[in-house]
């Protein structure tokens, strides 16, 4: 049986090229239930996007909700006594309120999951599969990365308080420098490490470049070369740092990145390192994977050239 | 071609002149006629001016990669954008106003009238206050006048209004200014543009 490709739409397109590299990358399909126990989002709500979720009571009683997440079933079904890394890609609807308009949405994502690895290794081969996956989604690119150890750290040496460290990272998150640093002005915090949380702020560009800025600004030096390490092989030209990146640090760590092709208004693939999450659910190793926000593509004129 | 949402009016013209001076001219600008958007092909500009209140819409949406928003709006949407600078002009405040005397009675829920919801929201869930919205589209001035509400919230000027009818500024939320603002998707396509553009306006920016 032969199909006509021409009567797939983007979603379609770009969901069947990204299964296809994920399954030549050596990733196991993962496929999950509809609905998961309503307790799973709640004990973990700040992970989610957006913190509602669809919910209904079984008919045995228990309440229900339908899945807003995938990362968190897979980490909670994830058994590190199987042995060795676990490796797995999805193609999945999540259900949860789109910023765009409001109201519950059936949200299509595909992605993978990379759980219990020691080695950097596998941090590096996800960045580069996130970059082959925005390829696979157009042919203008970019992939934006984060280190989060270097904000931690600038920003524990400012000693916040709770509030005030979330508005600062609510600042970086909008590269709005004139607020952070009136706020740290406010808060009292050390001017010349201030300006050092500002200039971190607006540091982006190729990750040489953006790695000697760090290196001035004395950041950790693990970090430094930490991000040096795991970029050095991606294309400077679609890969740059950007401190504006950001999630909620007791759930992720190390690496967040983000992807954007050209001619979408907002980010089409998200991810990071989630050792925190794993920690959190009890266990070890660490944790890395992204997802593609296949709904994001419908307007997208040219896909790219494996799709 | 970077598009430009401008808010439509005073202000919006204030901005222009700013952008203008940095060296980010559109001559077309000036023509009188009813075009809604204008071009300066040499400078790879297109200006458009759109209702204040909907800049930040066509920024986050991708239809401008940048425009100028005042903080008002940002506050209240929370549009999923960068902001990049404070324009420092069109100054005011976000106020909390009402009757010169008005004491506020903790044992009653506070009714507050405001077009910004969110933000009175979030001031009084700040200080634990429970507090009654009344949602309105104008003249909130008249909301605690006729017993609609016991207080607004909205933006203070000069207070001239407020003080044309009895009221005074009972509380300073926050300041509110012009800022610049970026499409994210378009910050990192057109980044070198974007940031030229920044540090040219910066320059402009009263001190």
């Amino acid at each position: 049986m032969t199909i006509d490709t021409e009567i797939f739409n983007n979603e379609e397109k770009i969901s069947f090229a990204l299964r296809a590299l994920y399954r030549e990358r050596g990733f196991k399909p993962y496929r999950m239930r509809r609905f998961e126990e309503y307790e799973l989002y709640m004990k973990n709500k700040d992970f989610l996007l957006s913190p509602e979720v669809i919910s209904f009571t079984d008919t045995n009683g228990k309440l229900m909700a339908l899945k807003p997440d995938v990362t968190l079933s897979i980490v909670r079904a994830y058994r590190p006594a199987s042995g060795g890394v676990q490796k797995l890609y999805y193609d999945e609807n999540v259900y949860r309120v789109s910023e765009r308009t409001g109201g519950f949405r059936e949200i299509r994502q595909a992605g993978v999951e990379c759980l219990g690895f020691r080695d950097e290794a596998c941090i590096r081969d996800v960045l580069s599969l996130a970059l082959e996956s925005l390829a696979r989604i157009s042919g203008e690119y970019r992939l934006c990365v984060s280190q989060l150890d270097v904000v931690e750290a600038l920003l524990d040496a400012l000693a916040l308080s709770d509030d005030a460290r979330a508005e600062a990272l609510r600042c970086m998150g909008e590269k709005n420098v004139h607020e952070l640093r009136a706020l740290c002005e406010s808060a009292g915090a050390d001017a010349a490490g201030a300006e050092k949380l500002c200039r971190l702020t607006l540091c982006s560009g190729a990750p040489a470049d953006a790695a000697r800025e760090l290196a001035a600004l004395g950041c950790p030096e693990e970090a430094v070369k930490a991000v040096e390490r795991l970029t050095k092989d991606l294309s400077p030209e679609r890969v740059s740092l950007d401190f504006s990146i950001l999630g909620d640090m007791r759930y992720y760590n190390a690496i967040a990145f983000r992807g954007y092709v050209r001619g979408v208004p907002s980010s089409v693939l998200t991810g990071g390192c989630y050792d925190r999450l794993l920690a959190r659910m009890g266990k070890p190793g660490r944790a890395v994977g992204f997802a593609c926000c296949l709904d994001r593509l419908e307007r997208l004129e040219e896909v790219g050239e494996n799709a | 071609m970077l598009n430009i949402a401008l808010p439509k009016g005073r202000l919006g013209e204030k901005v222009y002149a700013m952008f203008e001076r940095a060296g980010f001219e559109c001559p077309a600008i000036h023509e009188e006629n009813r075009k809604l958007y204008f071009e300066n092909e040499a400078l790879g500009l297109r200006y458009f001016w759109v209702k204040p209140s909907d800049v930040a819409i066509y920024v986050a949406r991708g239809a401008a990669d940048i425009g100028v928003a005042g903080k008002d709006i940002l506050l209240e949407y929370r549009p999923d954008v960068y902001e990049l600078l404070d324009l420092r002009v069109g100054r005011c405040r976000m106020c909390v106003a009402g009757p010169r005397d008005f004491r506020d009675d903790p044992g009653r829920t506070l009714r507050v009238a405001t077009k910004f919801s969110n933000i009175a929201s979030g001031y009084y869930a700040s200080i634990g206050r429970d507090i009654d919205v009344i949602g309105l589209n104008g003249s909130i001035e008249l909301a605690p006048i006729l017993g609609l509400s016991d207080v607004i919230v909205d933006i203070v000027e000069t207070g001239t209004t407020l003080k044309e009818n009895n009221l005074a500024v009972l509380e300073t939320i926050v300041p509110i200014s012009a800022r610049l603002i970026s499409n994210k998707a378009s910050y990192v396509f057109y980044k070198a543009r974007i940031e030229e553009l920044v540090r040219a306006i910066s320059r402009e920016v009263e001190t």
